[in-house]
Parts: structure tokens; sequence; C-alpha cells
């Protein structure tokens, strides 16, 4: 096995828990979309035209209260902002790729392949490799997206109640959070956007998430450069 | 608005989102600073998601011991914490999840 099918499979490997806890939201989009009224083939082309969960849940919901086109593009473009925070984080590892490759990895990014790609990356650094985890964690998710949104559309969503499936994607992101809360900066990073992520709850459109996201950026930035102060690091 | 315009049009704002600053970083210099700001990206992000998901129940914040979420949410933290491995991290947090919903 060369290196590039390595990293491809390392990728595929970090996303698996990922996959358990994606498969019931993607059921549930199913059988959502087809209960808004979208036909058959439009609730599950969404999936791969669209490809983010939240912003598909959205437009399913305002498919049902017959929301205006406008508004419901526009609500997918501010669900969707946070993508932008993770093109940019992602871009150093990825400069050296080739327009193609930016345009196959761009199309995979959701938050699902963006989590285990982004910390595989912080420990590794830029490698010339590395392209190969993100296209295998961004594939088995879009794979399993595809196949759960199917079952969804045609078994309805279900899932047995007792069965909390969902709860896999917060523990997988705890497992992933808690071992890089390692120096300060980090730690008041996470812990600032938690909070603001409580106070900031109920802002429309995952607005919340970002503004979150933003301040503890902006908390573990500074906090750096108090505590090693330029040229330390 | 045809679904299907609406469809074609959010996705390609959607991957255009993804697409841009990937794009970009090839062609300008990215400045130290936002540099070193993207490197907290990932555990700002993680936490963001994971709070409200633990603590948020029913549309408001939920600190009683009746949040079962929470509780297996903090045993995950700490065998994440001492163990630092995802499998057993996960596996502990969703029969947490199961044992204390089912007591």
């Amino acid at each position: 096995m060369n290196e590039s099918q390595k990293a491809f499979l390392d990728g595929v490997r970090a996303e698996i828990p990922l996959l358990i806890g994606v498969f019931p939201f993607g059921m549930i989009y199913g059988a959502l979309a087809l209960n808004a009224g979208l036909s058959v083939f439009a609730s599950q082309m969404m999936s791969s035209i669209v490809f983010a969960g939240s912003a598909q849940f959205i437009t399913a919901q305002l498919v049902q209260d017959s929301a205006p086109g406008f508004v419901i593009i526009l609500t997918i473009a501010v669900v969707n902002l946070r993508h932008m925070l993770y093109s940019a984080s992602l871009a150093p590892y990825l400069k050296h790729l080739s327009t193609k490759w930016k345009f196959l990895l761009s199309y995979l990014l959701t938050d699902e392949a963006y989590a285990p790609t982004a910390l595989h990356y912080e420990e590794k650094g830029v490698t010339s490799n590395g392209h190969w985890f993100l296209l295998g964690a961004g594939i088995s998710l879009w794979t399993i997206w595809q196949v759960s949104t199917a079952l969804g559309i045609f078994l309805g969503a279900r899932i047995p109640e007792e069965l909390p499936l969902d709860f896999a994607l917060p523990l997988t992101f705890i497992a992933m959070l808690v071992p890089i809360l390692k120096k300060r900066p980090m730690i008041a990073a996470a812990l600032s956007a938690g909070t603001t992520a409580l106070l900031a709850y109920s802002l429309p459109f995952k607005l919340g998430l970002i503004l979150a996201a933003l301040v503890g950026i902006i908390v573990g930035t500074v906090l750096e450069r108090r505590i090693f102060p330029k040229g330390m690091l | 608005m045809n679904i299907w315009l609406v469809m074609l049009i959010g996705g390609l704002i959607t991957f255009g989102l993804r697409f841009s600053l990937i794009y970009l970083f090839g062609r300008f210099e990215v400045p130290e600073t936002m540099r070193r700001a993207l490197h907290y990206v990932p555990p700002a992000v993680l936490s963001a998601i994971i709070v409200p998901e633990l603590l948020i129940r029913d549309g408001s914040v939920s600190l009683s011991l009746e949040n079962i979420r929470l509780l297996a949410g903090i045993i995950a933290i700490i065998t994440a914490w001492v163990s630092r491995n995802t499998l057993l991290t996960i596996l502990t947090g969703m029969a947490a999840l199961l044992i204390i919903g089912w007591l």
C-alpha cells in the first residue's frame, strides 16, 4: 500500500464514528423532505447538490412552509457561512494542490469531514499526501449521506427511540476536542466558544455557532500572543 | 421559483463558501496573525457544537441531573481525558447514556 492509499484509509477510519451519528440524520432528512412535499428525486438529489445536513433540513422545512425561493437560497447561504471558516482553516494544507483537487475537496468539505481532517493536519503539518485523508473522510461521509437519505425516503425515519445513535456525533467531537486541549490558549478558546454558543443559542441560522467560533478564535489568538510573545514560537 | 433552481443556486453558494479560501490562499500571502488564528478554528468550532448539544434541552439550558445527555457527556469527557482513545470515549458515552436513561 502506498502513502496516498494509506492516508485515504486513515481518513475513512477517522470518519467511521461520525458516520454512525450521521446515519440517523440522513434518514430523518429523507423522510422529512418527502413529507415536506419534495419529490423522491428532488429529495435524494438535494443530498448531492447541496450536500449540507443542516441546510437541507431547513430547506425542507421552508419548502413545506411555501417560503419564496430567494428566502430559501439566502437561508442556505447564511447557514453554510461557517464553511468559509473551515475553508480558511484547511487552506494552508491544500495550497499545493491543482484546482481540480481543490474543487473536489471543497465539494466534500462538510462539518463532519472537516473536524477529523483539521485535527489530523494540526498533528501532521503539511504533507504531500494529506489531501488523501480529506478525500477518504469526505467520500465515506458522502456515500453514507446518500444511502441514509435514500433509506429515509423509502422507509421513513425508522430509528428506534431507545437507540440514540445521534448522540454518537457529539461524543465523537468530544473525543476529538479533549486531546487537543493541552495549552492554555487552546483551553481558553474552547471554553469561550462553548460559553458563547450557549449565550447565543437563540440566534437563528447557526449564527450562534459562527459567533462562538469567532470568539474562541480571537480569545485563543490574543492569549497566545500574551503567553508566547512574537518570536518565541 | 422552481425547487431545482433553488437547490442548484443553494448548492453553488455552499460550494463557493467551501471553495473560497482554499482557492484564495494559494494566490495571496497570508498574514502571520491570521495563520496563528486558524489553529484555533478546530477547538472553537468543536466546543461550539458540543456544549449546546449537551446543555440545551427543549430550547433552554438544562443544568439538572435530569439532563442525561449532560451526564453522559461529562463521563465521555473524563474518559477522553484519561484514555485519549476515540472509540473508548464513544462507547463509554453511549453506554452511559443508555444506562442512565434506563435507571
